[in-house]
């Protein structure tokens, strides 16, 4: 049954008995579709998946290196009302993001007026000193951000986490419409739904915006680290929808400060590359001298102007877990107005109010070192043996700037085929924004993620997770048609 | 005082390189105390140069070669005007804030031991204790020359004798770093007048109220007049005079020649 007191996004607080009565076409669809066509069409997009090589790479497990993840054929459905609000939120907070990357490589305004303890930045290693000073062409840092939400009720949603480097998983977006549109027609003449498929136009528009000296006519590339990658399929995708060559490092060379790619015809000069290769290795002369991997030369033509790199270098420090907590703020001190996608609510335990709140209520919350990842160094409260929230206890007192607290969430769920029958489960969400010179995007769409084991709340796909198509639609959703 | 400069570097390969791209930190720039009388940089090579600079403020000049190279020779000759200032460095161009500087890097982490030591050393007001740390490193290493190393960070070298003044420096910085003081490398000359290997390293900490000033633990002293500041990093790799890549196999070898004479004194 459904976790307890978890917001169903399709059956409200009500059970299947009662769904929210935008979706009643949606109940109508499952009613009358048995539970094994659902399961048949469900494996017949996996097999569609495996053919295309759409695969992830689970590391340090060799039995099966390449897996596909999971697809759960019932959709999530956001109503235009409630997308509208959302996508007023993300606009809102990736504008943030880029002018946070303008300042903080810049003038370090929001420092000087103590908005955000200097040393969370400049003693971070994600802030990369080697492009300080630098704006990109047309003043834009983050071309392409995932925003990870998560949903507790009908209007609450939260910001997870950012991702303002290389955010992957628009090809699952747009490989699950691809399955739903055609094993699923019956549910596109049913709802008003917004396509996704001009995601490779949007973002091929994107790139030619913020090419330097506003170039008509820029070559733009795909720089990949090679096929070795777990997201090399994307990479190709990406590249071949949007019509322009997939390269690899070695493919490019920097010449008197311009970039160009070697093709059989020569040398053509490259001026937007949208790069899928991490800071480190992309450039060995300004970031990793011991690193052979790379182009040389990359950041002096970049610091020259004379090349456009999607996202741009640096961008870690924006969506870097001890940034994360200071984003209210920093969206308040650009836009001048409150955040209208809040974060998850967060206890810094660096400030003495918030350590007393968390000392107080240790078995409610989630306590995470600043900098821990993969789940060490953290308590989940509400499960935590007396043992262990002593032990935290001790540690938020020795340390509490090294802290921070979280309530924990009741994700929304989204009902799911699962061995007996449909039943709710607990997703999360990541849309895709996209900023250029001429504005920024929200696609309308995304990757739903699902946890599909009951009760879980991982929807990592190394652990158990899945995906879902996510519609938007363009109206308020209907009965039955 | 009025300081040439004479920095060559060679290169020489085994095999014809068929691509050459360098990213080179060897031009000062000015501050109050040092003016650029007149810099240049020649290359033996059909090379295209291209001036810029980095995150630091360093004066950059990349570096375009086409092959087949099976030798490069960069030659780079100066004057330099400087003034005594007590180490203190004033009217340098800084892009970025002196908290940045307590980052350590790899080459410049303290074990146990170097961070025991800087704590013994240094005692004192935060001007003085730091002239300890200088000289406290100078009394257990007399012997620092400019001379190619084998590149060992702060805690290796520290357990060793005999450290080149790169080496001397980057252990000057963990120390200091481990002290709670912003530190930073420096690389440059000393005008003795004598021929050295490589160029001379030392080091900038952060005081309060005074600023950046520099300690080079090879004098156990500030830097004085004589000395040419020309780039800074965290680390000696992130201040390196020349950094490059090349296409093409076989082994490199190279060879750095350095004269910094003092001509005279201006009055």
């Amino acid at each position: 049954m459904a976790a307890s007191g978890a917001f169903d996004e399709i059956w409200g607080h009500g059970g299947p008995e009662a769904p929210r009565p935008e979706f009643a076409a949606l109940s109508q669809w499952i009613a009358d579709t048995p539970p094994a066509e659902l399961q048949r069409r469900q494996q017949a997009a996996e097999q569609a998946f495996r053919q295309l090589g759409i695969t992830f790479a689970v590391y340090g497990d060799s039995e099966a290196a390449e897996r596909i993840i999971p697809f759960d054929i019932v959709p999530r459905i956001f109503l235009a009302d409630e997308w509208a609000r959302l996508s007023e939120g993300l606009v809102q907070r990736v504008q943030a993001i880029n002018a946070f990357l303008e300042d903080i490589y810049g003038d370090r305004r929001i420092l000087a007026e103590g908005v955000i303890p200097p040393e969370l930045v400049l003693m971070n290693e994600q802030f990369r000193p080697e492009v300080a000073g630098v704006r990109p062409p047309h003043g834009v840092w983050a071309h392409i951000c995932g925003i990870d939400l998560v949903r507790t009720g009908p209007d609450e949603f939260f910001v997870l986490e950012d991702n303002a480097r290389t955010p992957s998983g628009v090809s699952y977006m747009l490989e699950n419409r691809e399955a739903m549109i055609r094993l699923c027609p019956e549910l596109f003449r049913d709802f008003r739904v917004a396509p996704v498929d001009s995601y490779p136009d949007m973002l091929r528009q994107t790139m030619q915006s913020v090419a330097p000296g506003g170039n008509a006519n820029p070559v733009c590339v795909v720089l990949t680290p090679g096929h070795f990658n777990s997201a090399y399929y994307e990479h190709s995708f990406l590249a071949d929808s949007m019509g322009i060559e997939l390269v690899e490092p070695a493919d490019l060379v920097v010449d008197d400060d311009i970039v160009w790619v070697r093709t059989i015809a020569g040398r053509v000069r490259v001026d937007v590359i949208y790069r899928r290769i991490d800071d480190d290795f992309l450039d060995p002369l300004a970031f990793r001298p011991d690193s052979m991997l790379g182009v040389p030369g990359l950041i002096a033509a970049y610091r020259a102007g004379n090349v456009a790199i999607l996202n741009a270098p640096g961008n870690g420090i924006a969506d870097d877990k001890a940034i994360y907590s200071y984003m209210p703020e920093i969206v308040r001190f650009y836009s001048g107005g409150e955040a209208k996608l809040p974060n998850v609510e967060t206890y810094r335990c660096r400030e003495p109010d918030a350590l007393k709140y968390t000392l107080d209520n240790l078995d409610k919350l989630v306590v995470k070192l600043v900098d821990g990842s993969g789940g060490y160094g953290m308590l989940v409260g509400p499960t935590a043996t007396r043992a262990q929230i002593t032990e935290f206890r001790a540690a938020l007192e020795a340390e509490p700037h090294r802290y921070i607290a979280q309530p924990t969430l009741a994700l929304s769920t989204v009902p799911t085929v699962t061995e007996k029958g449909l039943a709710p489960r607990h997703v999360d969400f990541r849309p895709f924004v996209l900023t250029g010179s001429d504005g920024v995007r929200v696609v309308p769409g995304g990757l739903t993620r699902v946890a599909l084991r009951e009760g879980s709340l991982v929807v990592n796909s190394s652990q158990g997770g899945g995906t879902k198509d996510s519609f938007v639609l363009l109206d308020q959703g209907a009965g039955a048609a | 005082m009025r300081i040439a400069v004479d920095h060559r570097t060679h290169y020489r390969f085994s095999e014809p390189q068929a691509r050459i791209v360098q990213m080179l930190r060897l031009t000062p720039t000015d501050t109050q105390d040092q003016t650029v009388v007149s810099w240049s940089i020649g290359v033996d090579c059909d090379a295209r140069l291209r001036h810029g600079a980095d995150g630091f403020g360093n004066a950059i000049t990349m570096l375009y070669a086409e092959g087949p190279i099976a030798a490069l020779d960069i030659t780079v000759i100066g004057e330099v005007l400087t003034m005594e200032a007590a180490g203190v460095i004033r009217g340098s161009h800084e892009p970025l804030p002196p908290l940045l500087f307590l980052r350590t890097t790899p080459a410049t982490t303290a074990d146990a031991a170097l961070a025991a030591f800087a704590a013994e050393a240094a005692a004192g007001e935060p001007l003085d204790r730091l002239h300890r740390l200088n000289a406290a490193f100078h009394a257990r290493f007399p012997d620092v020359a400019d001379v190619r190393d084998r590149g060992r960070g702060a805690a290796e070298a520290f357990g060793c004798t005999a450290p080149s003044s790169r080496e001397a420096a980057q252990m000057f910085l963990a120390a200091a770093r481990s002290l709670g003081v912003p530190a930073r490398y420096v690389s440059g000359y000393r005008s003795d007048g004598s021929a050295h290997g490589a160029p001379h390293g030392w080091a900038e900490a952060h005081v309060a109220g005074l600023g950046w000033v520099g300690f080079d633990p090879a004098t156990g002293l500030s830097p004085d007049e004589s000395y040419v500041r020309v780039a800074i990093g965290l680390d000696a790799a992130g201040a390196a005079p020349t950094a490059g890549t090349r296409s093409g196999s076989g082994a490199e070898e190279l060879d750095v020649d350095v004269i910094a004479e003092p001509l005279g004194r201006e009055e």
